[in-house]
This record gives C-alpha cells, structure tokens and sequence, in this order.
C-alpha cells in the first residue's frame, strides 16, 4: 500500500527539482521550513522525529535542499516530509506538509476490532513496521 | 430630543417615529455599539427615514404608541438609533438604512436573544413593503461572549493531519432510502478513494429504511478501515439532527464512542440548538460541521429576509466549524464578490468594509476562531481550477455526484479529485497561471491518471450558467464566472 499522508501523494514522487519549488513556494510566503521523518507512520503520530531546528534563517532554497538531501542519506528507508510553517498571528500551524521520501516497501495498517458490548467496535489502526523496535523497521 | 419638550414628547397618543428619538442622523456609533444595516422598501407614500426609524423603534424599545412608562428608564440608551439612511443604487424604492443598537440591550453570548430583537418583530410590519437585514458589526466586547467555532480550522487541520490544500468531502447518494451496510460501502469506497470526508445529507436522520445506530455503526466500520488502506485520519459528518435535544445528544455521545472525529447538524434545528451542540463539540474534541438546511427560505431574494452574510456571522459566534457557504461554479445561488463576502466573513481574524463583497461595516473578529467553509452542489473535478481559485484553500470541496456518479464506480471518483486537486495546488504553488492554464493541467494528469481522464470526459460540458439573484448592489450586473 501506499500512505497517502501529505499533500501531494496522490501524485508520483516528487523529483528534486520538483520539491526545490515547492521549497521556494514556502519560502516567497515567508514559512520556515523543517524536516522530519519518521518510522512510525500512524496516522495520529503528531510527532516525527526533527531533523535538526527549523530552518528560521535559512533564505536559500539550496541550503533547505541540502538539508533534506542529508536527512535522506541519514535515513533511506524513513519517511520524511517537509513542512512549511506560518507563523502569522491566528494562524502558527503547519501551512503546507508533504512527504519526499517513503520506505520501498510499505507493508500499511491492520484494523483490530475488539467487540464490545452490543454491536459495538472499538477500533484500533496499527501498523505493521512498529511490531519491530524503533529503527529496526522496514530494513527488508 | 427632537419632539419639544419632554411633557409633549410622551403625551398619550400616536407620534412618528423618527420623532420618538430613533432617527438620530448627528448619532455617532460607539465602538461598543451593535450596528446593523437594513434594506428597507417602504410602502408607496412612507417616508424612507420614517420607515427606518420604524425599523430601530419596533427592533428595540418601541410600540405603535407613546408609553409613560419610558419615563422610569434610561430610554435615550435603550432605544436603537437610525443614524443614517441611503437609497440603494439602481434600485428605485429601495433605502439602506444604519441602525446602531447599545450592548446593554442584548443578552450575553445567545443568539437567540440577539435575533428575537433584530429580525423578531420588525420584518412583519405594515409600513414597510420589503425589509432585508443585509449585515450587521459586532464589537469586541459582545464577540467575547460567544465561545466561537468549537474546533476552528487551524485545530482542525491539526487534527487531521492536513495542510496546504482544500480538504475534499462527498455527500452520500442517493441521499435517502439505503440501508446502513449499503450506505457504509459508499462511505468506505470514497474514503479509500482519496476523499478526506463523507457527509450525511441533511434530512438523513433516522428513518424506517435506516435508523441512526445502525448507520452509525456501519459509517464508523468504513471510516476506520478506509482509514488503514490508506494511512489517512477520515470522516464522516454523522448528522445527529432529531426532534430534541436529548435525542440529538444521545446521537452524539454514540458517533463519540464510536471514535467519530466529526458530528453534524441542520441549520433548522435553531440557534439555542446550535449553540448547545457547539459546547457539547468543545467539551468533547469533535468538529461540528453544519448544513445551511432552510437558508435559501429567507436568504435568496434580495429585497426581504436576511443577507446569507448575516448567517455567517451568526454561526462563527454561535461556534459551528463548517458551514456550506457556496460554490460559485456549482449548481446552487452563489455570485463570486458575495460568495468572497461570506468565506472572508469566515475566515478572516478581521474584515474591512468592502461594499462590492457585501461587506457594510469593518469587523475585528476577536481572536474568534475560523469556520471552515464548505462547497458543495453540482462541482465536479474539471473545474479544479475555478475553485481554487475562488474559494482558495481552506475550505471543504464536496463533490458528491462528482465521485459517486464516476463511470469507473466512487473508488475512481474520488481518486480523480483528490489527483486533480493536489496536481492543481502543486502548479500554483510552483508559480503558474493555474486558473488559465487549469485545463491543460487537468489533461496532462488525466494521460497517467486514467479516473481523472474518465471523469474530465464524462462531466467536461457541465455548468451552471444561470443568473444569481443576490448580487452585489455596487457593480452594476452579476459578476460573469
């Protein structure tokens, strides 16, 4: 399967010349943009590890590049996405997220239905890769 | 005090009024003032500041005749003040009429009682032909009584886990007679397909051929799987509209347990109702999303009932997260300077007056939180670009017959509008001409994305093209799509 998290995976991977626009898009509107990854990727997992701090006084699309070009080299078979973040007032959110990197092979969800009582489920989504320790995921 | 002294001013009797100290054109509105605008269309023979101090006299302390009784109060502050009258452009007989209204005379944080007073008697009477409440300015002070959107978008974003584009929804058809397990296989089928949302209509309830429990239960089985085929966090809009509010909150605690992320409501199950579900949303981390049921009743003609603008309003303070606010390009009302008016109304932490969006007075909106607005009603992908444009990014597309009316079936459907869109938001992010150069966009995912080639070719000769009838009064014809 294919995690569809992000705002741009319904679409085939971006090519680096590709996330370099999507790059400068963020920074013409004048969003820091950081890095994360992670191998967690459940779709409640609000915190993906950071690849180092936000990127506040990066000005240089090149230098965000080689950022995520390093955390790519640093971990192949994460995923990763970049975010731009607006810090305007009423707003101080993420502004646009989208993934750059995923592990080839993307082994998905169980759903676990527990039954309750009457015709009640509680339901659980949980990932495969997480049936291994942190970092030992997706090595196949 | 325009009618002599005060002795001859409360003699018993009739007197006009303007006289009776509602017309006050030197007025000055405090920043603390309530202030309303009103179309007014007087009948054949009435004097338009006549007609418009009748309008703040019967919305405010007044009755058809002079009452003593005035005299044990502070009547000068209790009594709303027409402070300013204009004819209406192009429109013969018509007059806009300024109204300015004290805090004191509104209950805190109830809309209900807000309305009672400003659309509560005055639209019935006999001097006036016509009456529309067009907008309406609210101060600081009064706004922070209001709770506000439960979740607001910048939370609900969060929540979801989606940024940087348009969230897409679906209404499920045909809206009335499935069965629960068939109504979750469209739910289900939509969801996978790439859709964030899945909507009940609004006059799903519980009825004979599905009663709300099992629609429940089968809505939650496909939202939970459709969320681990794909990784997404999805909803469905379980609409927990019933005939009271026990009922209606014995639906919600259900759609909770369940694990829902969103509840849903009609607009006719009345202000105090909404309200009351509002609070229930915050208290219990659910979004609240509401269907306009009824609007058009007493929105749509321009000359009577009450600018749609006015709703907006209404709801962001009466703490609603979604709204249908329209489309431009759909198949419901909608001209694009009055549908900017209501999406700004809903969006924006402040509003400057901007006469060509409707919008009469300026509106510092207090920190409220942001209400999501939803487009919904005969939109299909090809138009991506149209509504991007128009409607921008914060706000739910909802193609309904657009995903379930695919060719391929509601899987493909729903894969070719969430292609489409995120194709149409990577191009304007990259810097292009999206809106002139939507189509091609469009064809060039359609020849690797054979659901969106399907539905570009199945809908490519569908729209709308009829007349609005509520249109901006300051340009002089509807604005051409």
């Amino acid at each position: 399967m294919r995690i569809t998290q992000g705002t741009f995976s319904f679409l085939p991977d971006l090519t680096d010349e590709e996330i370099r626009q999507q790059v400068e898009y963020c920074m013409k509107n004048g969003w820091p943009i950081n890095v994360e990854f992670t191998d967690d990727p459940h779709p409640r997992n609000s915190y993906w590890e950071m690849w180092d701090f936000p990127m506040f006084d990066l000005k240089d699309a090149a230098a965000v590049m080689f950022e995520i070009d390093s955390c790519r080299q640093a971990h192949p078979n994460h995923y990763i996405k970049v975010n731009g973040y607006n810090v305007a007032r009423g707003r101080e959110t993420v502004a646009l997220s989208f993934i750059i990197n995923r592990p080839k092979h993307e082994p998905g969800f169980r759903l676990v239905r527990q039954e309750v009582r009457g015709r009640t489920i509680n339901y659980a989504v949980h990932s495969y890769a997480t049936d291994k320790p942190e970092g030992e995921r997706y090595t196949d | 005090m325009t009618a002599g002294t005060e002795k001859e001013r409360y003699q018993a009797g009739v007197m006009p009024y303007a006289k009776m100290g509602y017309w006050e054109p030197d007025y000055l509105p405090k920043d603390t003032d309530i202030l309303t605008l009103f179309r007014i269309t007087p009948q054949e023979g009435v004097d338009p500041i006549e007609a418009a101090a009748a309008v703040a006299g019967e919305s405010s302390t007044a009755t058809w005749t002079v009452v003593w009784t005035d005299r044990l109060t502070a009547c000068e502050v209790y009594r709303a003040k027409a402070y300013r009258v204009d004819p209406v452009p192009n429109s013969p007989g018509q007059y806009f009429a300024y109204i300015a209204y004290d805090l004191d005379l509104f209950e805190e944080g109830s809309i209900a009682n807000l309305t009672a007073s400003i659309i509560g008697n005055v639209f019935g009477f006999k001097a006036i032909k016509a009456l529309r409440l067009e907008d309406m300015r609210f101060p600081v002070a009064y706004l922070k009584t209001f709770q506000g959107p439960a979740t607001g978008i910048v939370v609900e974003r969060e929540r979801l886990d989606k940024f940087g584009r348009p969230l897409l929804g679906a209404t499920v058809k045909p809206k009335l007679g499935l069965s629960g397990k068939n109504y979750g296989r469209v739910v289900y089928e939509a969801l996978k397909g790439g859709l964030d949302f899945t909507k009940d209509d609004e006059n799903i309830n519980s009825q004979p051929f599905m009663r709300w429990r099992d629609r429940y239960l089968y809505v939650m089985e496909a939202v939970n799987r459709a969320s681990a085929a794909t990784g997404e966090v999805k909803g469905h809009y379980l609409n927990v509209t019933a005939a009271t509010m026990e009922d209606m909150y014995e639906r919600a605690e259900f759609a909770k347990e369940l694990g829902s992320v969103i509840v849903m409501v009609d607009l006719v199950i009345g202000y105090t109702a909404i309200q009351s579900m509002a609070k229930w949303a915050r208290t219990n981390d659910m979004i609240l999303h509401l269907h306009r049921a009824g609007n058009s009743t007493y929105s749509r003609q321009k000359n009577h009932g009450m600018n749609f603008r006015v709703i907006c309003k209404w709801m962001r303070m009466a703490g609603v997260d979604h709204i249908h606010a329209g489309t431009v390009v759909g198949k419901l009302e909608g001209d694009p300077l009055m549908i900017k008016g209501f999406y700004d109304t809903l969006r924006e932490p402040q509003t400057p007056i901007n006469m060509e969006n409707g919008l009469f007075f300026e509106q510092d909106w207090a920190s409220l939180r942001k209400v999501m607005p939803v487009a919904s009603g005969g939109i299909h992908a090809g138009q991506m670009h149209q509504l991007l444009h128009y409607l921008g990014e914060d706000v739910v597309l909802q193609f309904g017959g657009g995903t379930i009316g695919h060719p391929q079936g509601i899987q493909a459907g729903a894969t070719a509008n969430r292609v489409a869109l995120e194709v149409m938001v990577k191009a304007r992010n990259e810097g292009r001409d999206y809106l002139a150069e939507g189509p091609e966009i469009l064809e060039q995912a359609a020849k690797w994305c054979s659901p969106l080639r399907a539905a570009l070719e199945t809908w490519k000769d569908v729209t709308f093209n009829y007349e609005s009838t509520d249109t901006p009064d300051f340009v002089p014809v509807a604005t051409p799509v």
